[in-house]
């Protein structure tokens, strides 16, 4: 790979996705820091806190990473990122992962060249209107004008969605969940539409939440996943199996409890394996042995974290739902640590 | 006398390459034109492997994909399953209206605010530079979202106007103002139409052969037509008799409000209006400075030579000194108008769906085609650019100083 001041200061940021395609492992290890991708700002997903530390259930699985690499769950560089820059970002090497809301589609994944490691979120598309509009139905949105960020998958369903139920709409496009905010609650557009998640964590800041109704329909799929560049298997592999390490902790009853004192060894050889007291999975991926536990002790495990950020107990208040363990019901699934 | 002879010419060395200043220059020149080119070419490969590596590779097929998405203002027919090359031509369309209508309405500005910056009025010319200091200082961006933002704030919603004692009426039970844009009443073209319209247009041209003949007549017999009331007289009265005998075949198709917004007549939406806006004032501002800077170059004795002939104050102004300050001002107008096309790129801010909102903006996310569609964007401003400046220059031509 050439690299000259004069290329790397002429070229678009996504040339020099070639230089950093290769071991970001690394590069992340040399560097002590994780460049991580996280929005601009939504409640309970990724938001600075009072105190400017970064806070949310995105955040949560970038400390997990920067745990489970460099043994430190601060050790994280956040990035905010627009609906309209982050995949550049993600491309140009600017940041080592994308843990910011982001739909796992096929372009995005066969077309752009990421690879998603995980689903850590099941959302899909809803609407909000205020109540005094009286409307029940999605169906009954007919010429209405409807905010949208722009740059999201949310825009081409949106568009499905009025095509295929035979009925107009006027779409308003926004840049951030800010700005659609503010129009939204002036009244400049009658509905806002995102991820359900979504909505209901802006919901969440409004003066009187109450005035405000999430409606029925749910009109995609949206999976919910961190991201890495296509052509770098090994780290793709730390961040899939750091997610699916969270996830399986809360299926085997691994919290941030009791995971000292598991540590020392339990009856269970697949907790023995995730911990690092049997068999040699942090070797193999170039890490240390205990780094599931240093990931999983960074905010808790699937479950706790998101109980904390955006569970039912929270302003955010979503339930479970499909993000339940397979053994509830739920479409949470980890592979086997074996 | 002619016993000069021609000096022996020299055979053409290699050598004289370097040794003769005739010819070193040349070999200097073309050094560095290969050095140029060289490191050109060089840096393209490089671009075009590094490419290649990161697996991204250059190509236009997107264009011919279905869009999937929907535009707020589109002049031309478009739905979510046009191309992409359609919704970026939308986009197009939308950016030269915007461009074209902040154009006009920043040289008014620009021309009344500079004119009355030299006024003797003193509340009249310090309120114009206020206008100036104030709206060039601060990032055309803030004036749009703070336009913007004033508009949705304080405008009432499409639902203040429903109900038995709704909040807020049409003006002339015509016109709607909401905070998502402005509803107007839209012409219904009946039969017969075409023969009004006909009529307004050669009634337009009768006028300008009417000041043509009033101005030949003044010059060759120094006899003064009014110009001012037979002008409205040739533009009007026609239109109308033919419009009454045809039995008025142009209505009003009025905005009524139905279901979530007004329906009818024509919108002209919010983000157009904070944009037109912002960007009349912001450059306007520019323009008055090149306005006043036009009028002190023309020298005083110019209008009190006018004043000595007699000429009132606003005859000096619009026959002696704008002419002769045209040539001054035309040139950094140019650019002004450059100006506004270039930013109004920034109308996704406001969410307009201009080329850079359509083509580099949802496109080039739903595709990430990134370095094709910023390509193709660069083209288009430059392309327009060019045209701006190249119209601009030949009417700068024809006002400039003519030296015989």
């Amino acid at each position: 790979m050439k690299k000259t001041v004069i290329f790397g200061a002429l070229t678009a940021a996504g040339m020099a996705a070639g230089a950093a395609a290769a071991g970001t492992l690394d590069d992340v290890k040399a560097r002590g820091t994780l460049n991580c991708g996280v929005t601009t700002g939504l409640v309970g997903f990724a938001a600075p806190d009072a105190n400017g530390e970064w806070d949310g259930f995105d955040v949560a699985v970038c400390r997990a990473v920067a745990a489970a690499v460099l043994g430190d769950p601060t050790a994280v560089e956040f990035v905010p990122t627009t609906g309209k820059t982050r995949f550049t970002a993600l491309a140009s090497g600017e940041i080592d992962m994308l843990a910011r809301n982001t739909t796992w589609t096929f372009s995005r994944d066969v077309d752009l060249k990421f690879t998603f490691v995980g689903v850590n979120y099941y959302d899909g598309q809803g609407f909000m209107v205020p109540k005094d509009l009286g409307v029940s139905s999605a169906k009954d949105l007919d010429g209405a004008t409807v905010c949208i960020q722009t740059g999201t998958t949310t825009e081409l369903n949106l568009a499905d969605f009025f095509r295929s139920n035979n009925i107009s709409y006027e779409p308003v496009p926004i840049e951030t969940n800010a700005e659609a905010q503010q129009q939204y609650l002036a009244g400049a557009c009658d509905v806002y539409t995102t991820d359900a998640s979504g909505l209901a964590a802006t919901r969440a800041t409004f003066e009187a939440p109450g005035d405000h109704v999430l409606l029925p329909e749910i009109i995609s799929k949206e999976p919910l996943g961190p991201l890495v560049r296509h052509g770098d298997n090994e780290w793709g592999d730390v961040v899939r199996w750091t997610l699916n390490a969270l996830i399986s902790a809360e299926e085997l009853g691994i919290t941030s409890t009791n995971i000292s004192e598991m540590s020392g060894g339990t009856d269970n050889p697949e907790i023995n394996r995730i911990l690092g007291t049997e068999g040699t999975l942090g070797e193999m991926l170039g890490l240390d042995a205990d780094w599931a536990m240093k990931a999983i002790n960074a905010s808790g495990n699937y479950g706790e974290i998101f109980e904390k950020n955006i569970g039912e107990a929270t302003p955010i208040g979503l339930a479970r739902g499909l993000n339940a363990q397979w053994t509830d019901g739920g479409l949470l699934y980890s592979p086997p640590f074996r | 006398m002619t016993t000069m002879t021609d000096p022996p010419q020299e055979s053409f060395r290699l050598s004289m390459l370097l040794n003769d200043t005739r010819y070193r220059s040349y070999t200097f020149q073309f050094i560095a034109l290969i050095v140029l080119i060289a490191s050109a070419a060089f840096l393209m490969s490089n671009l075009f492997s590094n490419l290649a590596a990161a697996g991204l590779n250059i190509s236009y097929q997107f264009l011919g994909t279905p869009a999937g998405y929907d535009i707020n203002q589109t002049l031309i027919d478009y739905s979510s399953q046009s191309t992409n090359a359609r919704a970026a031509l939308v986009g197009i369309l939308n950016t030269l209206l915007v461009a074209f209508l902040a154009c006009v309405t920043a040289t008014i500005f620009g021309v009344i605010a500079g004119v009355l910056r030299l006024s003797n009025n003193w509340l009249v010319s310090k309120l114009m530079s206020f206008y100036v200091e104030i709206f060039r200082n601060i990032p055309v961006l803030i004036w749009i979202i703070i336009i913007f933002t004033i508009m949705i704030a304080v405008l009432p919603g499409p639902r203040a106007f429903r109900g038995d004692e709704p909040a807020a009426s049409m003006v002339f039970d015509a016109i709607a103002f909401t905070n998502r844009g402005v509803y107007i009443p839209a012409p219904v073209w009946g039969a017969g139409s075409l023969l009004v319209v006909a009529t307004f247009l050669l009634s337009i041209v009768g006028v300008i052969a009417y000041r043509r003949y009033a101005t030949k007549l003044l010059y060759d017999t120094g006899r003064l037509l009014p110009m001012g009331w037979p002008s409205l007289a040739i533009l009007f009265v026609p239109t109308l008799l033919v419009y009454f005998i045809m039995g008025m075949p142009i209505g009003l198709d009025y905005p009524v409000l139905k279901g979530f917004n007004f329906s009818g007549g024509i919108k002209v939406g919010g983000p157009l209006i904070a944009l037109w806006f912002a960007l009349s004032i912001y450059t306007g501002a520019f323009i008055a400075e090149n306005v006043r800077a036009g009028i002190q170059a023309i020298s005083k004795g110019q209008s009190e030579a006018a004043g000595a002939l007699g000429l009132r104050q606003g005859r000096i102004m619009n026959l002696v000194v704008l002419p002769q300050a045209l040539r001054v001002i035309i040139p950094p107008l140019i650019s002004q108008y450059l100006n506004i096309t270039k930013n109004s790129s920034l109308a996704i801010a406001v969410g307009y769906a201009d080329v850079t909102a359509t083509l580099g903006g949802i496109t080039l996310n739903q595709t990430g085609r990134a370095i094709e569609c910023v390509l193709l964007l660069m083209l288009f401003y430059l392309t327009i650019s060019l045209c701006i400046s190249a119209v601009m220059n030949v009417y700068n031509n024809s006002v400039k100083l003519k030296e015989r």
